[in-house]
């Protein structure tokens, strides 16, 4: 049977179940279809959480980033774990015992305001919208690698693929699917994983080969690894990085937008109690760490794989031969994410980091330059076939790919479509809408969210993780700081609130649209994004954290200069803070 | 009802305790152990590397585990302590 039937089998049998839970669960009110009627368990809801959370970003992209940056790129394993501390401790429990729907009621609530509930609103669609744009990209490498298409072909039947399976179920339909999509994708991701770290480590559990001994050389495997990307005139994997100030800003930017993003948030609401939300927070991390824990070995057993099959005499020795090279090979440079071009028309594959420092050695083996280049995007899809793992684990890896980037986009389009129809439409522009018409317009803005952030998703602003870290960056400059301050601050008011999360969303927009381009648009940034142009040396996927900053001194300062809130709001905050008497997630 | 009201406050109060304590921490072990500490951990090697690039890759996930259900199982306590729970 060819790879291609292989593949085909794997996703549409993985498909068929998705879709049959999906109508077996089929959303029969408002209230199911956003919150699952809040009766689901701890350990259920710490799973589906997981699925939910873990994107195309994390299973197809951040692998390929670690591999590519090695030490400096850990930012991506602690930034995206970190957050549930955040979510466990300061948000969840608070926010399940306040017992409302979505986001931007809390804010609108709390905040007894319009005004903010609108400005949650936008936030909301600023930070969804761009992580959609993050997944488009990330289902468009799978979708073009196993129909073998160009990968912008690939980015449209992911669209429309989306757009079936999301408008068709609300959260209970979602909450069983995601059950059966984390298990997808976890054993997706680990078998091969397992088979690479016993080829090249003799140990079966990759965490434990990534700091074991390389069988083939007897040095430690991260040694190996720092030796041979040496060589090639690489930085050490395991160096150390100089911009400690971004890498810091950056992690917290990650950890303090996870505890923001309105679709993860809203998993809490569908517990049955505030202390079931708190061990939720803890399951959820537990199955995240089953993929993160395991993304790291995947990252650097995937480099070294891929340095052995271009050079396979090892690094000092002529490279390979482009017409003897493997069929994946071949495969991936049909979606135009692996391309080759023989500089110094010598038939071999030069793959090396062409760097002025690197010259003297580059010109002395006759090498005009690096001759392949490889979208870091393509890695952890290309890794089974890197390994000459057997076809059933490439079937495998693709299902579980688009299984990630399906999850996700679904909850953060039902976070989008509850935000427009919900707290738009009927909370503030038209209060008396039918529910028939209130799902209607949910399933209409799903639609319109699906072909924006495809259209963008098309040209995106980065690898698929690196356009989500932007989105946990506008996550974390706007909604985090609100929330937090309506929770631990009994005198916040509605103005300090309101000034706070518009400066931290503005200031953090601007900030990137001048380096990445107003709107993501190509071509339109005003500075270019190279670290000699940043703000002391501030990248703008780092600048959430800034952006919360600003968020937080400008809602303080607004709100110590206008008048307190009510009476009966700080009675409300202080009965938020206790468990008793929590009850369903309810729609008054 | 005044009754109530102080237990309420220590309750809060225990729990913002518990709260900075996990989150020192958290802060530890990510932005400490495995970013600027790095370099004087550099001295302690971890299967081909050093301690800060464990930590940086797997030790901080790990704790952060570790984190999460200890708070929710101080939690738990301290609500039935305070006849607060559900």
């Amino acid at each position: 049977m060819s790879q291609f039937a292989i593949n085909l089998i794997f996703v549409g049998g993985s498909f068929a179940i998705y879709i049959a839970i999906a109508i077996w669960a089929k959303a029969g009110s408002t209230k199911e279809f956003y919150v699952a009627g809040g009766g689901v368990n701890p350990i259920t809801n710490g799973m589906a959480t997981a699925a939910d959370w873990m994107s195309a970003a994390s299973f197809i992209s951040m692998a390929g980033l670690i591999a590519a940056g090695g030490y400096a790129n850990s930012t991506f394993l602690m930034g995206w774990t970190g957050g549930y501390v955040l979510l466990a401790m300061l948000l969840a429990p608070y926010l399940r015992k306040f017992g409302k729907f979505t986001v931007p009621d809390f804010i609108g609530d709390r905040f007894y305001s319009s005004t903010a509930r609108l400005v949650a609103v936008v936030c909301l669609i600023v930070a969804s919208v761009t992580y959609v744009i993050g997944q488009m990209t990330g289902a468009g490498v799978a979708f073009s690698r196993f129909l073998e298409v160009p990968s912008s072909t690939g980015i449209w039947i992911a669209a429309f693929i989306v757009f079936l399976y999301a408008v068709f179920g609300g959260m209970k339909g979602i909450t069983y699917t995601q059950v059966a999509q984390y298990v997808v994708l976890i054993i997706a991701y680990t078998i091969p994983a397992v088979f690479i770290s016993l080829q090249l480590t003799s140990n079966p559990i990759p965490m434990f080969g990534l700091f074991s001994t390389h069988t083939e050389s007897g040095m430690p495997l991260l040694s190996k690894l720092d030796e041979v990307v040496r060589e090639l005139g690489f930085q050490d994997y395991t160096a150390d990085v100089d911009n400690k100030l971004n890498m810091v800003l950056f992690t917290l930017s990650l950890m303090i937008g996870t505890a923001g993003l309105p679709h993860v948030i809203i998993r809490f609401f569908t517990v049955p109690k505030v202390a079931d939300a708190r061990w939720s927070a803890g399951w959820a991390l537990v199955f995240i760490a089953l993929l993160y824990l395991t993304a790291p070995a995947v990252a650097s057993m995937a480099r070294l794989n891929l340095f052995t099959t271009i050079y396979p005499d090892g690094p000092t020795e002529p490279a390979l031969l482009y017409e003897d090279r493997p069929e994946w090979m071949q495969t991936w440079e049909a979606t135009g994410l692996l391309i080759y071009n023989d500089l110094n028309n010598d038939g071999r594959i030069q793959y090396y980091n062409a760097t002025p420092g690197f010259a003297d050695e580059a010109a002395s083996r006759g090498w005009a330059g690096n001759e392949l280049s490889v979208n870091n995007d393509i890695l952890v899809l290309a890794n089974p076939e890197i390994a000459n793992l057997p076809g059933w684990v490439i079937g495998l890896i693709a299902a579980g790919g688009i299984a990630a980037a399906l999850s996700t986009a679904a909850g953060l389009l039902l976070a989008i479509s509850s935000a427009i129809s919900h707290d738009l439409i009927k909370k503030t522009l038209k209060p008396d809408i039918s529910e028939k018409g209130e799902m209607l317009a949910a399933r209409i803005s799903m639609g319109g969210a699906i072909l924006l952030a495809t259209y963008l998703g098309l040209n995106p602003p980065g690898f698929a993780a690196q356009t989500v870290a932007l989105a946990f960056g506008l996550a974390a400059s706007s909604i985090f700081p609100a929330l937090m301050m309506g929770i631990f601050s009994t005198k916040m008011n509605d103005k300090g609130a309101i000034a706070g999360m518009l400066a931290g969303l503005i200031s953090t927009l601007l900030y990137i649209f001048t380096y990445l381009g107003w709107l993501f648009i190509p071509g339109t940034n005003m500075l270019a994004n190279v670290e000699s142009n940043w703000l002391l040396g501030i990248s703008p996927l780092s600048f959430g954290a800034v952006g919360a900053m600003l968020n937080f001194a400008v809602a303080f300062a607004v709100a110590k200069v206008t008048a307190e809130p009510p009476a009966e709001i700080q009675h409300l905050v202080e009965s938020v803070r206790y468990p008793k008497g929590a009850g369903a997630a309810s729609n008054h | 009802m005044s009754n109530e009201k102080f237990d309420s406050t220590d309750y809060w109060a225990a729990n913002l305790r518990l709260i900075a304590g996990c989150l020192f921490v958290w802060a530890l072990v990510s932005y400490g152990f495995a970013i600027l500490l790095r370099p004087m951990l550099a001295g302690i090697p971890v299967g081909g590397t050093d301690l800060g690039f464990w930590f940086a890759q797997q030790g901080s996930i790990l704790t952060f585990i570790a984190l999460i259900f200890f708070y929710a199982w101080r939690m738990n306590k301290l609500d039935q302590k305070f006849g607060l729970g559900e």
